[in-house]
């Protein structure tokens, strides 16, 4: 049984690399049974954790688990055309409370904390910050205000405000280079991942 | 329809070549090929050599297929899997870092490990996995593990059952339930970190294979996130490290490093420091750990499959850069 595992993962791997000569049915057969059992076991998944094990089981536990059930229940109307506008109401029941309990969240973490890392001593607290600490914290500081003026266009970007926002660009520029280089280490990991497994796994070719 | 003989001749002649290796692992006819240092260097020099004359090409004016760099990609990435070339692997400090908190922990500390990831995140994320997990068992740290992912806790069992084969922890009496234990899987994305600050246990009553959670000796007494002394967070997108800072770590003072893939690591990098202590990012972050904590592994051996990859890419960028000036579209774009 192992062994078949082996073969399907190793066909379905080459169906789907296939599409890099041309398009072809292999790769669409490929593709469709991706799709099909990521949808079926999404639907598998999202019964049994969550209707069944937290709804169906907790109910009589937990009274207010009624409330989220019926509101599950109102979104599924979107399915009757003539009363369809009823899934408006648990639509935004959940738009408004994720935005409320996200707002603070967001608040703490990605302003109030992070211009608390970005307002940093530049030495050190106590004078004692390596020469590679102190350049390190000057391009933050630097970056993060020369950042933040190319985003300000309430002033025409000329003389020394242009100067910094150009100075920001650059920043941002390498920050999408960085982003950039990670995204193909991602992807040539993947990569990495499927041609061990043919190589390796499959084919005991590596030793 | 036209049949195309050469297409048919080239995936038999690839089909047969297949099942002679495969007949060939079943069988014992080989145990795997590894190229002496001389045929790995002369593979290198041959493919710098063949991508100079496609530069060389390009300049003349005569443009390559885009097959041709799939080819090259596939090679660069297979090749390396059987060369003998060691590679240099510098720790960066993110990494240190979290190799340091283990470090500081004593012994008997509690680790917290989510895993929020799936098997399309696996080559990445699971080197670092067994690397983390292996450095907490040879510490002696008890290990905690969960997951926002459904997945997430059977690549967790897939990564402890890995390590725990290792020669270097075969005897070593590592006991499910005391060393470590795996809570499963829990829905509810961040509103599971949120409740676990109050209750472990409200989330999860019982653990991966249905104990009881009090009948757990290793989390009987664990409530909530203050007896965590380390966390790890394993992720690959939503959700997972920001979702554990803004709230294990902003609201409920959670220690915590994370593991990312190499597409989410910039986004995480900003709250290194006073938010999150170390970072591993990607492939490249799970050799670096293998690397401190001298267990080098898969991670350390596809290092050189992603650096020739990355000097392909590079490479094809200029020549991609060359063939966009020769063909005169810059002039074209400026009218």
């Amino acid at each position: 049984m192992e062994q078949f595992g082996l073969w399907v993962a190793a066909f379905l791997t080459l169906g789907i690399y296939s599409f890099l000569y041309r398009d072809n049915p292999w790769y669409k057969l490929s593709e469709a049974i991706f799709v099909g059992v990521s949808a079926g076991y999404w639907v598998v998944v999202l019964f049994w954790d969550n209707f069944y094990s937290k709804f169906w089981l907790g109910h009589s536990e937990d009274p207010w688990l009624w409330v989220g059930a019926v509101l599950g229940f109102l979104m599924l109307l979107r399915l009757v055309p003539k009363i369809g506008w009823i899934s408006r109401w648990p639509l935004a029941f959940i738009v408004g409370a994720t935005a409320g309990l996200w707002m603070m969240n967001y608040f703490a973490s990605n302003i109030m904390a992070q211009v608390q890392n970005t307002v940093m001593p530049l030495f050190g607290s106590d004078f004692s910050a390596s020469f590679t600490a102190i350049v390190s914290n000057l391009v933050i500081v630097v970056g993060t205000f020369a950042g933040l003026v190319y985003f300000f266009f309430s002033k025409a970007h000329t003389g020394a405000f242009g100067a910094t926002a150009r100075v920001g660009i650059w920043f941002i520029m390498i920050t999408f280079g960085a982003s950039f280089g990670y995204t193909v280490m991602s992807r040539m990991s993947l990569l990495i991942g499927r041609i061990d497994f043919l190589l390796s796994d499959w084919l005991g070719l590596i030793q | 329809m036209k049949v195309k003989w050469g297409e048919v001749v080239t995936m038999a002649l690839l089909a047969a070549l297949a099942g002679w290796a495969y007949l060939g692992k079943i069988y014992g006819w080989h145990h795997g090929f590894v190229f002496p240092s001389w045929l790995s260097a002369v593979v290198l020099i041959l493919a710098a050599l063949s991508l100079g004359w496609i530069l060389f090409l390009t300049i003349g004016g005569k443009m390559i297929e885009r097959r041709i760099v799939f080819l090259y990609v596939g090679v660069a990435i297979s090749l390396p899997l059987f060369m003998s070339i060691k590679q240099e692997i510098p720790v960066s400090a993110e990494v240190q870092t979290v190799y340091d908190e283990l470090v500081r922990l004593p012994v008997g500390s509690k680790v917290l490990i989510s895993f929020d990831y799936d098997p399309a995140s696996a080559p990445e994320l699971q080197p670092q996995a067994e690397a983390f997990i292996a450095e907490c068992f040879a510490r002696d740290l008890k290990v905690i593990i969960m997951g926002l992912w459904p997945q997430g806790p059977q690549l967790a069992n897939q990564a402890v059952e890995r390590v725990l084969q290792r020669d270097d922890f075969k005897g070593n009496n590592i006991q499910y339930g005391v060393d470590w234990v795996n809570l499963g899987f829990q829905t509810g994305n961040e509103f599971v970190i949120q409740r676990m600050g109050t209750s472990f246990q409200s989330m999860f009553k019982t653990d991966y294979s249905g104990t009881a959670y009090e009948d757990l000796p290793l989390v009987r007494n664990v409530k909530n996130f203050d007896a965590i002394d380390y966390s790890m967070n394993l992720s690959s997108g939503f959700p997972g490290t920001v979702e554990w800072v803004q709230v294990a770590v902003d609201r409920y003072g959670l220690r915590m490093g994370a593991g990312n893939t190499a597409v989410q690591a910039p986004t995480v990098y900003p709250y290194l420091g006073n938010q999150l202590k170390g970072l591993m990012g990607g492939m490249s972050g799970a050799a670096e750990f293998e690397q401190v904590s001298s267990r080098p592994d898969k991670a350390t051996r596809f290092m050189l499959s992603q650096s020739l990859a990355h000097v392909i890419v590079m490479a094809f960028i200029i020549i991609g850069n060359v063939a966009f000036f020769r063909s005169g579209r810059k002039s074209a774009l400026k009218g």
